[in-house]
């Protein structure tokens, strides 16, 4: 037994050795049910227990519940100790109390009491037991029972330096808990100058409080920017022997360091103060000198300690994002890293250069790294190290070297661990669709990674191959021929099989002149694979064989006897048994037209973007770079995507046999009919890649739908639909960036309240990384009115507040009614509202040449009814609705007459109220 | 911010674990049991930082111990190794070239002088000397005290 230090219990040592000699299980648990038995008679006893029996027993019971066993007694004796006059009675009592409380315990008053008095003690020592309880417990009561006494002991003088570190994270515990705690006003700048404090170790605390306050409000604590590169040059241009017992094996102050660089990366670089940034500037370059001398040690708590604090200065860097000659000069000495002997560094290397991938003034550096990084993915012998390596080759990569990244990371995948397989199946798919130039090349890579890993490639991977075959004829015969010699293989996978299936349904015809895959060899090798599918895969079969019907008449009844087969006409598989009876039936009574119109070949899908994306995001949320620069590859490209729920569809049957087409961007968080605004979400930014910063609120005069603000941060959708006086409006919210944007608050402001009444329905604060959340609006129509509402939305990313202000599409011409009438009563009611108040014209110079055919489309979508064939000059447009209000509807005549030659458009609108006239022309004047 | 610290031994037996973040007990066990499966699972030469769950963990073998920390995202990996190791340096001048036995007999002062070290999850005091003065003030107060007892 060795020897206890302190004031041993040897009633304790005796018991833990008795546990250690315990030969069985069996045996420890006897001995320590014997010993539960023991201490709770001595606690239930009539013997009252002096302080040393009680703190023995105790502890006893700690070490018990170290092992593993739960407590459920001893809480009352330990919360008597805490009152000893004795200090090793007293702190048991607290070790007790910190590890078996929990935090809703009735016993919670008692302890706060006999905190309230070791606070007040002027023993420092009691003062911080009692502090490192508060620490350890940190519950609701406790910040409201200590809330105002810790920050005084934190900024007064009297306070002793051991006291003030301990209240700075005891502070810190409670502010993460109930962060209304913290004082706000002239606490605030007490606490920041807390950096410039004479004793590190007070330093040290406070800044990881000052780190969480600037994080909840980065405004207040500004100051604490420069106090922090002030202190920070101190310490990097310090001597190792300055700073004595806060220098770590020759390090000065690591901790310290790299806590402030950290709370440096809650701001963007300091613009406004050129002296700060350069001093910080300073700092970062003395940082990677240093980097470059000669070791002051060999030992590894020396380098870890430096390289520690060179993560730090790089991550900063990373996060200003503005350095390029930093960047860079990060970016090679990370390289150096690379081919370092200790995994660790190579591990936090290729970590940090997945980072700086994504930084446009550090990625062609990053690229001078690739082969050493195939390398590490390859020879790296711990696999969460060869992980980092993909995840840096899938952020590096680009249309330069996406043929060969993605080569390599096939070649690796053949061998790679099972723990990352699906990831990167995912990584190769999006990168050879999203850098493909020739689409042949990303069908065989597909192809490629079906064959190499096909259970680990999903749905979203295989659907994706097949929208993009069906949407580009030019890769349809390469894909037709390469999935049949892909079949042949004696073994292939079902995931192929079902590629296989659906690619020759629909183009089998395309190589079907070729005697070695005519139209029975096609069937036939399909057919084979049949047997070994399972039920999904074999109703996908059925499609294709009644597909094939269509194609080829000629192996119709080979194709109508596999139907008729038992196994599928009486299937136990209900869906397999419908298929194959309706097939049957309709290839047998329908004429060859009518085939050939329902069994047409499938419509192009939607252009939109993979979400095989989202699906890799949510594996790894955070980990994904979002950039990756601006792909230069045809369409369709990939755009940061919100997260997409991937399920089958079910509900598509009607237009899509195999039920293939993946839901449109699913809403993660709701789930209704609107949501297909996604579709031009997504698609509408790709013409512009500078981003609709603004939006332009009169192009949604003639659209309900599309994009109604962007930029780098966030995306917001808008779908609307309207009938008679009444509205409603979905509005998307799409983060695009890698973290969650806080405290969204929308707000609506319009003057007309009384003529127009909009309704918003209360949304989530928050937006994930990459997600996109719903707000529904409703608006009723009351009056006519002139002044669409308009909408500021704030919200903090990094914790830097932001604004916004929109407006909304709302305009008056949303609650027209179209009306039919024929040339006698327009011309008959055009003639009736000739009044001056009824009337209102303008005439405006045409936006370009005039475009008759853009005009239609757009008077189109105002929500008048255009009338053809009434107006004698054909080129003259002449439109009629009703605008619903609350109060009345009012009728509205319109005529829009284009002049060729001046290049000029003459609109008159006429209706039963004057305000509507000109509300109406107003709105139309100069949008053609 | 440290989510946990566990120190377990090559045998998987937990000798000391810390928490810093609010779990129910079943949860903590779970937690504790997966995380040491994993860790000794791993080979030497292997990385000391894994992605688990949605933490961090850093750890390093000393002698016949593991001790192991779960971080948040954004904390240090390296310095998270050095304050383990500074943990160590402090249990060895402490104990005078610490083994396991000591921790597991002395279990309490292996808790106290990590409370002094790290508070609430965040580092409080780097310096070796003044955590070590720090304790034993501690010590010099219990002997005191103790001796009160012996006396009574």
């Amino acid at each position: 037994m060795p020897a206890v230090r302190g004031d041993g219990m040897r009633g304790l040592a005796v018991f833990i050795s008795d546990i250690r000699n315990c030969k069985s299980k069996e045996a420890e648990i006897k001995r320590i049910n014997k010993e539960l038995a023991n201490i709770r008679s001595k606690f239930k006893g009539d013997k009252t227990l002096d302080g040393y029996q009680k703190k023995k027993y105790v502890c006893k019971l700690l070490f018990i519940f170290l092992l593993g066993h739960d407590i459920d007694f001893g809480h009352m004796e330990a919360v008597n100790l805490l009152s000893s006059n004795k200090y090793s009675e007293k702190q048991i009592g607290y070790l007790f109390i910190s590890v078996l409380v929990n935090t809703n315990s009735d016993l919670i008053k008692l302890i706060i009491q006999s905190i309230k008095n070791d606070l007040q003690s002027r023993n420092p020592i009691h003062v911080n037991l009692a502090l490192q309880c508060i620490a350890n417990i940190g519950s609701k009561d406790m910040a409201e029972a200590f809330g105002t006494e810790i920050p005084k002991l934190l900024v007064s003088g009297d306070t002793m330096d051991v006291v003030k570190q301990s209240a700075a994270l005891c502070l810190l515990r409670l502010f993460r808990k109930c962060p209304e705690i913290i004082p706000g006003g002239e606490w605030t700048s007490r606490i920041i100058h807390l950096l410039n404090d004479p004793h590190m170790g007070v330093v040290t605390a406070a800044t990881s409080l000052i780190d969480a306050l600037v994080k909840k409000n980065p405004e207040e604590y500004k100051g604490c920017v420069t106090l922090a590169v002030a202190r920070l040059s101190r310490i990097v241009t310090a001597s190792y022997t300055d700073l004595q017992d806060y220098t770590y094996y020759f390090v000065p102050a690591p901790w310290l360091s790299v806590k402030l660089l950290r709370l440096l990366q809650n701001y963007t670089p300091p613009s406004e103060e050129p002296g700060v940034r350069g001093r910080l500037s300073e700092c970062l370059e003395t940082i990677f000198n240093k980097a470059q001398e000669p070791p002051k040690s060999k030992k590894v708590q020396h380098s870890n300690a430096k390289n520690a604090v060179l993560f730090e200065a790089i991550s900063l860097i990373i996060h200003n994002d503005s350095e390029p000659n930093l960047l860079v000069r990060a970016c090679n000495q990370l390289g150096q890293f690379l081919s370092n002997r200790e995994t660790n560094l190579r591990y936090l290397a290729l970590e940090s250069m997945c980072h700086l991938a994504t930084s446009e003034f550090s990625h062609e550096a990053v690229k001078k790294h690739q082969e050493v990084v195939i390398l590490s993915m390859k020879m790296e012998k711990d696999v969460s190290v060869r992980q980092q390596a993909v995840d840096l080759l899938y952020a590096m990569c680009d249309k330069t070297n996406a043929e060969e990244i993605v080569q390599e990371m096939l070649a690796y995948l053949e061998t790679a661990d099972y723990s990352i397989r699906e990831e990167m199946v995912l990584k190769v798919a999006i990168l050879s669709e999203k850098y493909a130039t020739d689409f042949t090349w990303y069908v065989d890579v597909i192809l490629n990674l079906i064959r190499i890993a096909g259970d680990y490639v999903s749905e979203e991977v295989w659907y994706r191959v097949i929208q993009i075959v069906i949407n580009r004829d030019e890769v349809q015969g390469y894909a037709a021929k390469t999935v049949f010699e892909a079949l042949q293989a004696p073994t292939c996978h079902e995931n192929m099989v079902k590629v296989g299936g659906y690619i020759l349904g629909e183009f089998g015809n395309l190589i079907a002149g070729d005697t070695r895959s005519s139209p029975q060899v096609q069937f036939e090798l399909l057919h084979s694979k049949y047997h070994l599918c399972s039920a999904a895969t074999r109703a996908l079969l059925l499609s294709t064989y009644i597909k094939l019907v269509n194609l080829f008449p000629e192996i119709k009844n080979r194709v109508q006897e596999v139907f008729r087969a038992d196994s599928n006409l009486r299937s136990a598989d209900v869906e397999l048994q419908q298929r194959a009876s309706e097939y049957l039936q309709l290839s047998i009574v329908a004429s060859s037209d009518v085939l050939a119109t329902v069994l047409e070949e499938m419509p192009a899908f939607p252009e939109r973007e993979s979400s095989i994306l989202a699906v890799l995001k949510k594996k790894k949320p955070g980990r994904i770079p979002d950039d990756v620069k601006e792909s230069k590859s045809p369409q369709p490209s990939i755009t940061p995507a919100p997260v997409i729920n991937n399920s089958i569809n079910s509900n598509n049957s009607s237009a899509d046999l195999l039920g293939l087409s993946t839901p449109p961007g699913t809403n993660a968080t709701t789930g209704n009919g609107l949501l297909d605004v996604l579709g031009d979400l997504y698609s509408t930014p790709k013409k512009s890649p500078t981003t609709v910063q603004q939006n332009n609120i009169k192009k949604f005069l003639f659209k309900n739908n599309g994009v109604l603000f962007e930029n780098d941060l966030i995306q917001i959708g808008v779908k609307s639909e309207f009938r008679q006086n009444l509205g409603r409006i979905g509005l998307f919210y799409g983060n695009k960036t890698q973290s969650a944007i806080q405290n969204v608050h929308p707000e609506l402001h319009w003057t007309d309240l009384h003529k127009l009444n909009v309704q918003m329905k209360p949304m989530e604060p928050v937006l994930e990384a990459g997600a996109q959340i719903q707000q529904m609006l409703t608006a009723e129509c009351i009056e006519d009115f002139a002044d669409a509402p308009s909408m500021s939305v704030s919200f903090l990313y990094n914790n830097v507040p932001q604004k916004i202000s929109m407006k909304l599409p709302l305009t008056l011409n949303k609650f027209f009614e179209p009306t039919e009438m024929n040339g006698e009563s327009f011309f008959a009611r055009w003639k009736n509202l000739g009044g001056e108040q009824q009337r209102a014209q303008k005439i405006f110079k045409a936006q370009g040449a005039i475009d008759i055919p853009a005009t239609r489309t757009k008077l189109a979508g105002f929500g008048m009814q255009l009338l053809d064939g009434i107006d004698p000059n054909p080129d003259n447009f002449v439109c009629a609705g009703i605008v619903h209000t609350r109060v009345q509807q009012v009728g509205c005549l319109m005529r829009l007459e284009p002049n060729k030659q001046a290049q000029m458009f003459r609109l008159t609108v006429r209706s039963s109220k004057e305000t509507v006239s000109q509300e109406i022309c107003n709105l139309l004047a100069d949008q053609f | 911010m440290m989510q946990f610290m566990l120190l377990f031994s090559r045998q998987g037996k937990l000798r000391l674990q810390k928490w810093y973040v609010a779990h129910p007990d079943k949860l903590k066990k779970k937690i504790t049991r997966e995380l040491i499966t994993t860790v000794l699972a791993r080979k030497p030469k292997m990385c000391s930082f894994l992605e688990w769950k949605d933490v961090k963990v850093v750890y390093k073998r000393y002698a016949s111990l593991y001790f192991c920390c779960a971080m948040e995202q954004e904390d240090n990996e390296l310095l998270t190794l050095e304050l383990i190791h500074r943990y160590v340096e402090l249990l060895d001048k402490y104990f005078g070239s610490v083994c396991e036995l000591d921790i597991i007999f002395n279990f309490e002062k292996a808790y106290f002088i990590l409370d002094e070290l790290v508070l609430g999850g965040e580092l409080q005091e780097t310096s070796k000397k003044n955590v070590l003065k720090a304790i034993a003030a501690q010590d010099l107060l219990q002997e005191v005290s103790s001796q009160d007892n012996e006396l009574v």
